[in-house]
């Protein structure tokens, strides 16, 4: 039993390393790509928007497949499966979070930005101090919603042979005939979406003070 | 010396004209009322002037400085960034919704942009902001936010925030729209006091009353035009027009 658990921290050691390498990542990339969503060139606008489209509208399951074999096809040499993880993870998040940025930035009152200009505030200036503190209080249930999925979705990397918490616990089931080891991942992926849920609550009441 | 220059100033939004043709000065130390119906192109106006609006064509000179032009061929030229933020800092602007950054405290609703434009420390920025709170009668208010004040203290706060800037000529666009009577006195008072101190200002607005009492000339518009101009009270007392007198009579 003890052997059991030590291989599940491993595993979810490794579906953390997912999770926060995916936020790290995708977080300031869905930003990025919000703005392009945004932007006034067609052109950008459309790519931006055709990129989004492709992935909300396929499995993720079948973007890690697509990543960690393309490089194959195409180059003949084939990346290494974490990376191949990481970077399916974060485009993938990236479109997700670019339209809740997206809903959260054109939510701020336009007067908002009137107000900044005639006071000569920058544009850089008023998006990071005025725009982007705004955005990030609407925003927040939406975020924790997703960052919670985030957790879940982890379980996924398995499908192109990283060895996940959920992939350890199904390993362990199978060998020890029991399907005790998939309840117990079960409790873990529980016990970490709490504490997701927490952070999300106690940022929440810090962003309270005013409405 | 006329502190604001506009010359034949015409804005179309889509398909409709609303200003048709604006032409009138601003000297320093004057007090200015644009008096008008709704969708008249009265804020308009002062939207262009403050660059929050582009115009089709026409010319606006501030403080000695060309915002924008308009060449024989009709091409509209405007000033480069540094002129248009150097211009932009001779005017204030005080909108109907206050437009409060309400994530802000009420002082660094004030201190934000004198920090970020003139770099003060942040005890000069407070000190600044602090007297003009004083001056507005909101000294106890400096750690409150937005939301926890009336709409006659919000208008206030975003007055000392206009203020804080040191502009030449402080806007106001229907200050008082957005208030109820009560509260519409207070800022009323507080523009009168502003008047009594010479600041130069333009004030558009529907308090007939106020705009008689406290203006050196008053321009009233119909249309996207300047149907008449009047000196003091004139135009309240006299008005010469047909469409200004139907105008005014219903006050």
């Amino acid at each position: 039993m003890g052997k059991l658990l030590l291989l599940m921290l491993e595993g979810t050691f490794t579906s953390l390393k997912i999770f926060f390498l995916t936020l790290l990542f995708s977080l300031p990339l869905g930003l990025i790509v919000a703005k392009g969503r945004m932007s006034k060139f067609r052109v950008v606008s459309s790519i931006v928007n055709g990129y989004i489209m492709i992935m909300r509208g396929t499995p993720l399951i079948l973007q890690l497949i697509f990543v960690y074999f393309a490089p194959y096809y195409i180059f003949g040499a084939s990346t290494d499966r974490f990376t191949a993880v990481i970077i399916a993870f974060v485009i993938n998040y990236a479109a997700y979070f670019a339209e809740i940025y997206r809903g959260g930035i054109q939510s701020i009152p336009q007067g908002q930005i009137e107000a900044s200009k005639v006071l000569g505030l920058s544009k850089f200036h008023t998006f990071t101090h005025i725009v982007m503190p705004q955005v990030v209080k609407t925003i927040l249930p939406s975020m924790g919603n997703e960052v919670i999925t985030l957790v879940k979705d982890t379980a996924l990397a398995q499908t192109i042979g990283v060895a996940e918490l959920f992939r350890v616990a199904q390993n362990a089931a199978a060998r020890q005939f029991s399907t005790t080891p998939i309840f117990i991942a079960g409790l873990f992926y529980f016990i970490m979406n709490g504490v997701v849920s927490k952070s999300f609550d106690l940022i929440e009441k810090r962003l309270d003070y005013y409405k | 010396m006329s502190i604001i220059e506009v010359i034949n100033l015409k804005k179309t939004f889509t398909s409709l004209e609303v200003l048709k043709g604006i032409s009138f000065s601003l000297n320093e130390g004057e007090v200015l009322s644009i008096i008008g119906p709704s969708g008249s192109g009265k804020s308009t106006l002062l939207r262009c002037i403050t660059n929050l609006e582009r115009v089709e064509s026409g010319t606006i000179i501030i403080g000695g400085d060309t915002l924008v032009e308009t060449s024989r061929e009709g091409k509209v030229l405007y000033a480069d960034k540094e002129t248009t933020s150097r211009i932009g800092q001779r005017l204030g602007l005080v909108f109907q919704n206050f437009n409060l950054f309400p994530h802000f405290s009420v002082l660094r609703n004030i201190t934000e942009a004198p920090r970020h434009l003139f770099k003060y420390s942040k005890e000069e920025a407070t000190e600044l902001a602090l007297s003009l709170l004083e001056k507005m009668g909101l000294a106890d208010k400096a750690g409150a936010y937005p939301y926890q004040l009336s709409g006659g203290q919000q208008q206030r706060v975003s007055i000392a925030r206009a203020l804080a800037l040191h502009p030449q000529v402080l806007c106001f666009d229907e200050p008082t729209s957005a208030l109820d009577p009560e509260l519409t006195g207070e800022i009323l008072a507080v523009i009168k006091e502003l008047a009594n101190e010479q600041m130069t200002m333009v004030v558009v607005t529907h308090e007939m009353a106020f705009a008689r009492d406290i203006s050196n000339r008053v321009i009233f518009m119909d249309e996207g035009l300047i149907v008449e101009e009047g000196e003091g009270d004139a135009l309240f007392v006299n008005p010469k027009n047909e469409r200004t007198k139907r105008f005014l009579s219903r006050f």
